[in-house]
């Protein structure tokens, strides 16, 4: 039982601290104030356990914990690497924040079903902090899996038919894409053993033929590909919009996509690799993908008129950078790739709790409805106009830095093509979010019809307005400095050099 | 000591307590149910006792009378029989433990014949079991039939009826096997498993053999309700009492499961890819198309137990996919889903019996949010072993499916995989349609009474089945490589 406690049983620890709040919120449901306290401290236990992880992986150590046996020759076990920890940074460091932004919320719109909404939080972040650390393509798929039913009831929380139906929709994406997942991991095994994810992929040449490379990369693609929204594996996405906008915006922007953009690069990079992907060209079917992704999604979040729809599509759009990184391997891009994982997740975490504040304060779902609101709600409007910079890729958000080594890395990989999906991507974000900012400063208030809602006069709760504005303050530190006070960029550089270095690919950039 | 003679011990464990019920039943008025859990808690602990000495010192033979075989009958313990009399037994005590404390509708005047049949019909299955004489597993087949039948029946409205038309389908698949079995002795003048194995080895499958053998599987197809021989089953589950189908539907078809395991791969010589005698592929297709079918069904049914009832023709089929594939990693999948479906099955039988003993009706699209909040523990319990069924790693039901799908790409058959995945989407989609309506529904929750979660005799037997679904899916290594690998044949 000792052993337990000891220090290489980290990893374990910060994927069990939230598992171990859900029955506590459970019993706890009769007292809120508790309920909500359990919540906070398992999200700032799990922090630090993962800031403790890092210190470790940043004096080079890589923890490894095998837990048992789950299947002939395959261990349930957690590695701790850099792309590991990083992604676990993201979600855990997140969490906190959307945790004191939920609070705000639930209460402010006297929501339903609270218990369930915290104790399902704190499984999805178990689910996700697990998916970071998971050290094989068994123990991925299972915390996917649970990720998928945790996430579950956020979904359907409203419990309207639409909510009801966004769920089954949501499932039907999520658990067929699990089955193909399965399928892969276990052709997949069948044939090389254990599968540990290995930097620069593990998969030795001559074990598959090339069409069953193909369509093993296939298998695993929209494995996680749906999760990671890319078209057309994305509809779930705008549809699951009906949750909560904490969900959402959690859920949406953090933990669930982006497990599944996490996927594509554990898969590209760790378990194909960049050789193997550039020799089967397996590397352009996937940017292909990416890149039509990329500018439809942009295009359709255009005409949205919902607010939560139009973030939904914008996430579908960015997601794909992420994968374009992944799908082109070069250094630069994979460190593009690996620090949108990041940037994205707190520009657009800004984004979707502007857009809940809105919702809960002002009551407004439409961007058609937003006309002079920035002027009542300043601090909301100022968060998410640095969102929304940072989105488009204008500096000095933290939008700018991945999205100048993406682009550097498309030039790199020698597809200047994608340097110019990227640059129109980059006109059509300002295109559909700079209206949405200048009604809100600019315009004059449309003249109130009877029964509809005022502007309200002042901001919103201050249990809301925070955190949104420290996820906005966050964007610009990172922006200018990407490696105060958590490493992002250390780490993503590591984690690309790890990849793209271990096998005889590109030669190193210069820099 | 007693070491030797366990293979019949269990047997007469059965048979005693039946012969015991009346006097029970005259003590007390609930004493036959208790009586039943004791007898089936001694014939488990015998079981597991059995399990180990087969685990530790191979497998044994008992020569029943002291006749020695092939004239006398013989009883015979090995890893595959021991294994599948932990299972039933283990099942079997678990719903009998829930049938005493929960208080089900049996016990009452009609308790003693009840219970009595009860007895005799675990008492069959263990017979079945632990046999090596193929005559001898008739008449215990027959025996655990006949009260099945009786326990089936014992429901009111069409129960009687159903459990008749059950009746008469198992008796012509009874009959085919007895018919089988003519065959076989002409051939072989011999009923000794082991001795009619030897003189097939010598002599060859010939045309009277293969023609037994036919008749002998067809019987036993019928028995586990194998596509397209299922028909009784749905109608013979759905209308009978909630207890006799908790007690029957895990293990009864698994019985039958394990004649087939028994015969096809230590009795008689069939080998996997004879063209001219294809049984093996003709069982994984039928087992392939009975998942589909069953899995089919299920979705629209509005009966919970008739749904649950399709639902156990899809998992048979997974079953003999598994014998089918002729593979080891296809035979330990079929096994270990023999395991983990027993323990799924009676887990989702007992919440519906639940649901009916607290009035709440099995008719799914009545089921409310207030089910969960009358029954938090059991309807949690319901939920884990639906997502076992679907197949959701890290529960049981996840495993047994990893198995299968590694045994159908061993054997070359993307098929296969195909269907187990397809399967799997379709149980997704009928669990969920329940787990919708229980969970979400428009209930001002806050309002309402607190949710009282706690830990009762009413839901033990569940919750246990519940957690067991948990640990045999994070060891189902230690299950595979201790108890499942020693009785993988040579393929």
């Amino acid at each position: 039982m000792n052993a337990f406690f000891q220090a290489s049983f980290l990893p374990l620890h910060a994927v069990l601290v939230s598992f171990l709040a859900v029955p506590a919120i459970l019993l706890a449901s009769r007292r809120p104030n508790l309920r909500e306290g359990i919540s906070l401290f398992a999200a700032v236990a799990k922090f630090a356990l993962v800031l403790a992880l890092l210190g470790s992986v940043l004096d080079g150590n890589r923890p490894v914990l095998e837990l048992l046996q789950i299947a002939p020759g395959i261990s349930l076990s957690l590695a701790v690497d850099p792309l590991g920890i990083f992604f676990a940074l993201v979600a855990s460091g997140l969490w906190i924040l959307t945790t004191v932004y939920s609070i705000g919320y639930m209460r402010g719109n006297r929501e339903g079903g609270q218990t369930r909404y915290y104790a399902s939080f704190a499984l999805s972040l178990s689910a996700t902090i697990g998916i970071a650390f998971s050290a094989n393509l068994l123990t991925f798929l299972l915390f996917y899996e649970l990720l998928t039913l945790a996430t579950y009831p956020l979904v359907v929380h409203k419990e309207t038919p639409a909510a009801i139906r966004a769920g089954r929709m949501y499932l039907a994406y999520a658990l067929s894409a699990g089955l193909l997942f399965l399928a892969g991991t276990i052709w997949l095994q069948s044939r090389t053993g254990m599968g540990s994810f290995t930097a620069g992929g593990f998969i030795a040449e001559g074990l598959f033929s090339s069409w069953e490379l193909t369509s093993l990369f296939l298998l695993f693609m929209v494995g996680v590909g749906v999760k990671a929204g890319i078209m057309p594996l994305h509809s779930w996405l705008p549809a699951a919009m009906v949750a909560p906008t904490p969900v959402s915006a959690l859920l949406h922007a953090v933990a669930v996509v982006k497990s599944g953009a996490f996927g594509v690069l554990r898969i590209t990079g760790f378990v194909f690799g960049p050789e193997t992907m550039r020799e089967q060209g397996l590397d352009l079917l996937l940017a292909c993908f990416a890149g039509a992704t990329i500018l439809l999604a942009s295009i359709i979040a255009l005409k949205q008129d919902d607010l939560k729809k139009r973030l939904a599509f914008s996430t579908i759009g960015h997601l794909s950078y992420i994968v374009m990184g992944a799908a082109l391997a070069s250094t630069a891009a994979f460190t593009g790739s690996v620090l949108h994982l990041s940037a994205h997740a707190l520009m657009k975490i800004t984004l979707f709790l502007c857009a809940g504040a809105i919702y809960v304060h002002a009551h407004k779902t439409r961007v058609s409805e937003l006309d002079g609101l920035g002027r009542s709600m300043p601090w909301t409007f100022g968060a998410f106009a640095i969102g929304s910079l940072g989105l488009a890729g204008i500096p000095p958000v933290n939008g700018f830095i991945s999205k100048w080594w993406l682009a550097s890395g498309s030039l790199e990989s020698g597809y200047p093509l994608v340097l110019g999906i990227f640059l129109l991507s980059g006109l059509l974000n300002a295109g559909y979010f700079f209206p949405i900012v200048i009604r809100g400063f600019f315009h004059a208030p449309a003249e109130t019809e009877e029964g509809a809602h005022a502007h309200p006069a002042s901001e919103a709760s201050p249990w809301m307005v925070v955190p949104l504005c420290l996820t906005a303050a966050l964007a610009i530190v990172f922006g200018i400095m990407p490696d105060f006070p958590l490493p992002f960029f250390d780490l993503a550089r590591q984690i690309a050099e790890s990849v793209t270095l271990s096998g005889p690919g590109l030669l190193p950039p210069s820099g | 000591m007693i070491g030797e003679h366990l293979p019949i011990i269990v047997i007469l464990t059965y048979c005693i307590a039946a012969l015991l019920m009346p006097a029970a039943g005259l003590l007390h008025r609930k004493a036959p149910s208790i009586l039943a859990f004791a007898s089936g808690l001694a014939a488990l602990v015998f079981s597991f006792m059995t399990l180990w000495k087969t685990v530790r010192e191979g497998a044994f033979n008992y020569a029943v009378g002291a006749w020695p075989p092939p004239v006398g009958i013989e009883l015979l313990a090995d890893p595959l029989s021991a294994f599948f009399l932990v299972v039933i037994n283990l099942v079997s005590t678990i719903v009998l433990f829930h049938a005493h404390f929960s208080d089900g509708k049996e016990s009452g005047e009609r308790s003693i014949s009840y219970y009595a049949c009860v007895m005799l019909m675990l008492g069959g299955f263990s017979g079945i079991v632990g046999t090596a004489d193929l005559f001898n597993l008739f008449v215990f087949l027959e025996m655990s039939a006949l009260a099945g039948y009786a326990l089936l029946g014992n429901g009111s409205g069409r129960a009687a009826h159903s459990a008749f038309r059950y009746l008469i389908l198992g008796t012509i698949g009874a009959s085919f096997y007895l018919l089988g079995l003519g065959f076989i002795y002409v051939e072989t003048g011999s009923l000794n498993m082991g001795d009619v194995s030897l003189i097939l080895g010598d002599v060859g499958m010939q045309t009277t053999a293969r023609i037994g053998f036919v008749f002998i599987i067809i019987g036993i197809s019928l028995k586990m309700a194998l596509l397209p021989l299922h028909q009784w089953l749905p109608d013979a589950y759905t209308d009978a009492p909630a207890m006799s189908t908790a007690l029957i539907a895990p293990i009864g078809a698994k019985v039958a499961v394990y004649v087939l395991i028994r015969l096809m791969y230590d009795v008689f010589p069939v080998a996997p890819g004879d063209w001219a005698f294809p049984l093996h592929t003709i069982l994984a297709i039928a087992g392939a198309a009975g998942i589909i079918w069953g899995s089919v069904m299920a979705i629209p049914q509005t009966n919970m137990k008739r749904m649950l009832a399709y639902s156990s023709v899809a998992q048979i089929g997974y079953i003999a996919l598994g014998i089918g594939l002729a593979t080891p990693f296809g035979y330990i999948g079929a096994v270990l889903h023999v395991f983990n479906h027993a323990i799924m099955k009676a887990c989702l039988f007992l919440f519906s019996a639940r649901l009916e003993k607290t009035g709440q009706g099995i008719r799914i699209d009545k089921l409310t949010p207030a089910t969960r909040r009358r029954l938090p523990v059991s309807t949690a319990c319901f939920v884990l072993a639906a997502i076992s069924m679907i197949g959701l790693p890290p529960t049981a039901g996840f495993f047994s499916k990893w198995y299968l799908i590694l045994g159908s790409l061993e054997s070359g058959n993307g098929f296969y995989v195909v269907v187990i995945l397809a399967s799997s989407l379709l149980n997704a989609v009928y669990f969920f349609r329940i787990i919708e309506r229980i969970y979400f529904g428009n209930t001002d929750t806050d309002a309402l009474e607190p949710v009282r979660v706690r830990l009762t005799r009413r839901n033990l037997a569940l919750v246990t089945l519940a957690l067991s679904l948990l640990l045999a899916g994070l060891f189902n290594v230690w299950i595979v490589k201790s108890l499942i690998a020693p009785m993988v044949p040579a393929f």
